[in-house]
């Protein structure tokens, strides 16, 4: 068990940098997801936690004591790695044991705590087996038992999940959960999944071209996403998101030919915002109902428990994901409604969270076309 | 359904084939059926028939001891010179491979001694290594006589086995490099993670994983020493001194083109060519049981 703090870490490859100054706090035996696209930095900053990549400036500290100098193996993290990367001339029990041996672990120990880790992860029956002889979740389990076995302060987790199928993904993403709670062990878990993020998550750093956006809670990264780029990577379908115009009365959407009323927003008259609203919290009702945008049906994909509907909004690509069993017909028109508390605003220039409205009543408005 | 490009007609397929068809009859096939039927006739020097003699060619060569030196003199230079050339070569490709200080002037210059013909080389190795000269000259200055290859066995030897290996720390270079290079890049940054330094990690990671290119330069090195030592064995040493680097491969060429004897040379090249064959066999049987192949 251990803490890592990061201070204004930086890394530059030549001329680029990647890794924009990054400031972080994991406490003791929490399970941290950081999610961001690929290319965002994220597996940069966990190789430098793990010591595979320099630190160009700025110091991570584990358990107090800043390693930026130390080697990976007098760090005390265990990684396991995309690919796995298990030695494939050895077999599963000298996979799991390799560290044991470098450190010099009599053979009759090492035997029993290779036991010990098998039955746990149940590799017992595959410990003579080579690494090719395994299939996806079990290479990912030894991967896994190769890190266990070290007893690690830290465990960094790289796309773990990323070659296994969705099936697999689903069942490894709890056992891994398990084991945490078994172990508690200080996690950081590297992932552009976000369903992966949100599952596994205590927290969840979101980071994007090599800055952190937000961290926070799963649900307070969906609930109250801290920029427009959170707001459209969390959350399947992507939020909608429509370009506006502070006006006296309300906003006008879509280079002004919708209008909406909203409560005083407290901004400047004339001042450019994105507003973005979960597709999950918008309903379709009858074309015609007061107070609902008129959209017309674009495509519906049918998932089972629920369908999205992609509607055209006077161009703009808006989706409606709904739990009814409707079937509007491709080209026909529909209502959207929605709740004024569920709108999150933008800054068009920035992309930071506006925080307009407090506590104000949802009242239906009026759309006019 | 027959994905595989086909020729509509099977005489198109054998037209194709007859150029290098033809090429390695010409060249390979015809020259060995002959060295056999030599190698079992007397061949008269200038023409004018042979005589059928069996298997008296073989008998005569392996009762000459100058022949049993031969042999044991190219197993001495196939060993050593292997061992040299894989040895330092595997050692540069490591170091290369790590990226250290001045790898891209290794990666690039090394490719080239391989590129050089064998006379050429020994050419300049003869200069290199002249006792009244060369860069040896000095270890003479400070100890008369202590390198002279025109007049001690060993040194002569030694000429020969630096020039070889010379070459073929280039060739072995690039293969080494290669098959480091293959290596995924997670595996040495997992050992390091389980703790193991740069030492540990090349014996229990990359040396294991690069045993299928061990295994392909040793057989290739043990048969190019056997047969590619000739040009520079001609030009530095001719065998010389008291048939002291009097390699099979030499051996053949002066019997059969300077001595005149037809047959016997032809019987040396067959007996050649089975220990190589024999040597091969060997190296597959008890040294291929220890590869990973991946």
């Amino acid at each position: 068990m251990a803490s890592i703090t990061i201070r204004g870490v930086k890394k530059n490859y030549a001329k680029t940098q990647v890794v924009h100054g990054v400031d972080l706090d994991f406490a003791s035996g929490e399970f941290v997801v950081i999610l961001g696209p690929s290319g965002c930095g994220k597996s940069t900053l966990l190789r430098m936690i793990a010591g595979l990549e320099e630190i160009s400036e700025g110091t991570i500290a584990i358990d107090n004591t800043v390693v930026n100098k130390l080697e990976p193996r007098e760090r005390g993290c265990a990684m396991v790695f995309q690919n796995y990367a298990l030695y494939p001339h050895m077999s599963v029990a000298q996979n799991i044991g390799y560290s044991l041996k470098v450190a010099g672990v009599a053979a009759a120990e090492r035997t029993q705590r290779i036991q010990a880790v098998a039955r746990v992860l149940e590799l017992e029956h595959l410990l003579d087996r080579k690494p090719m002889a395994l299939s996806g979740g079990q290479r990912q389990r030894v991967a896994m038992g190769r890190a266990m076995i070290r007893e690690p302060k830290v465990f960094l987790f790289d796309e773990p999940l990323s070659n296994l199928d969705a099936k697999l993904r689903v069942q490894m993403r709890s056992e891994i959960r398990k084991l945490h709670r078994r172990l508690s062990a200080t996690s950081v878990f590297v992932t552009h999944d976000q369903v992966e993020a949100m599952t596994l998550a205590d927290r969840l750093v979101v980071m994007n071209g090599g800055r952190v956006e937000q961290v926070g809670t799963p649900a307070e990264v969906y609930s109250r996403p801290a920029s427009r780029f959170v707001a459209t990577f969390v959350g399947a379908p992507a939020m909608n998101m429509l370009e506006g115009t502070v006006t006296l009365d309300g906003l006008s959407l879509l280079g002004d030919s919708r209008k909406l009323n909203v409560s005083r927003t407290g901004l400047p008259v004339g001042s450019k915002i994105a507003v973005g609203i979960r597709p999950e919290a918008v309903r379709m009702v009858a074309p015609g109902t007061p107070g609902a945008l008129a959209a017309t049906v674009d495509l519906i994909e049918e998932l089972g428990a629920g369908r999205v509907i992609y509607v055209d909004l006077d161009g703009a690509p808006f989706s409606v994901v709904t739990s009814e069993i409707v079937h509007p017909e491709p080209g026909s028109t529909v209502g959207l409604q929605f709740a004024e508390s569920d709108l999150h605003f933008f800054s068009s220039e920035s992309g930071a969270r506006l925080d307009v409205f407090k506590a104000s009543v949802p009242e239906p408005a009026p759309a006019i076309l | 359904m027959e994905k595989r490009v086909t020729f509509g007609r099977w005489t198109i397929g054998i037209l194709f084939a007859v150029p290098q068809l033809l090429l390695i009859f010409t060249f390979f096939y015809w020259p060995a059926g002959q060295a056999v039927y030599w190698s079992l006739t007397l061949q008269q020097p200038w023409g004018g028939g042979n005589i059928w003699v069996g298997l008296d060619n073989f008998r005569s060569i392996l009762a000459n001891a100058d022949y049993w030196n031969s042999i044991t003199a190219s197993l001495i230079f196939a060993g050593i010179s292997t061992g040299l050339a894989m040895v330092i070569a595997l050692v540069l490709a490591a170091l290369t491979d790590r990226q250290l200080a001045g790898s891209w002037l290794y990666r690039v210059v090394l490719i080239w001694p391989y590129g050089i013909a064998a006379p050429a080389l020994a050419m300049a190795f003869r200069f290199i290594l002249a006792p009244e000269a060369g860069f040896m000259a000095f270890a003479n200055h400070f100890w008369p006589g202590v390198w002279d290859p025109g007049l001690d066995s060993a040194d002569a030897m030694a000429s020969i086995i630096i020039a070889f290996s010379w070459k073929y720390v280039g060739y072995n270079f690039i293969f080494f490099l290669a098959a480091f290079q293959a290596i995924p890049r997670s595996l040495i940054e997992a050992a390091a993670m389980d703790g193991s330094g740069v030492i540990r990690r090349f014996w229990d990671i990359q040396f294991p994983l690069i045993t299928p290119t061990i295994f392909f330069l040793l057989v290739i090195n043990i048969t190019e020493s056997f047969q590619d030592s000739f040009g520079i064995v001609d030009i530095m040493t001719a065998g010389g001194p008291a048939n002291a680097t009097n390699l099979m491969v030499y051996k053949i060429y002066s019997d059969g083109f300077k001595g005149l004897d037809y047959s016997g040379a032809a019987a040396q090249s067959i007996i050649l060519m089975l220990l190589i064959i024999a040597l091969t066999i060997v190296q597959f049987r008890f040294i291929e049981r220890r590869v990973h192949y991946r």
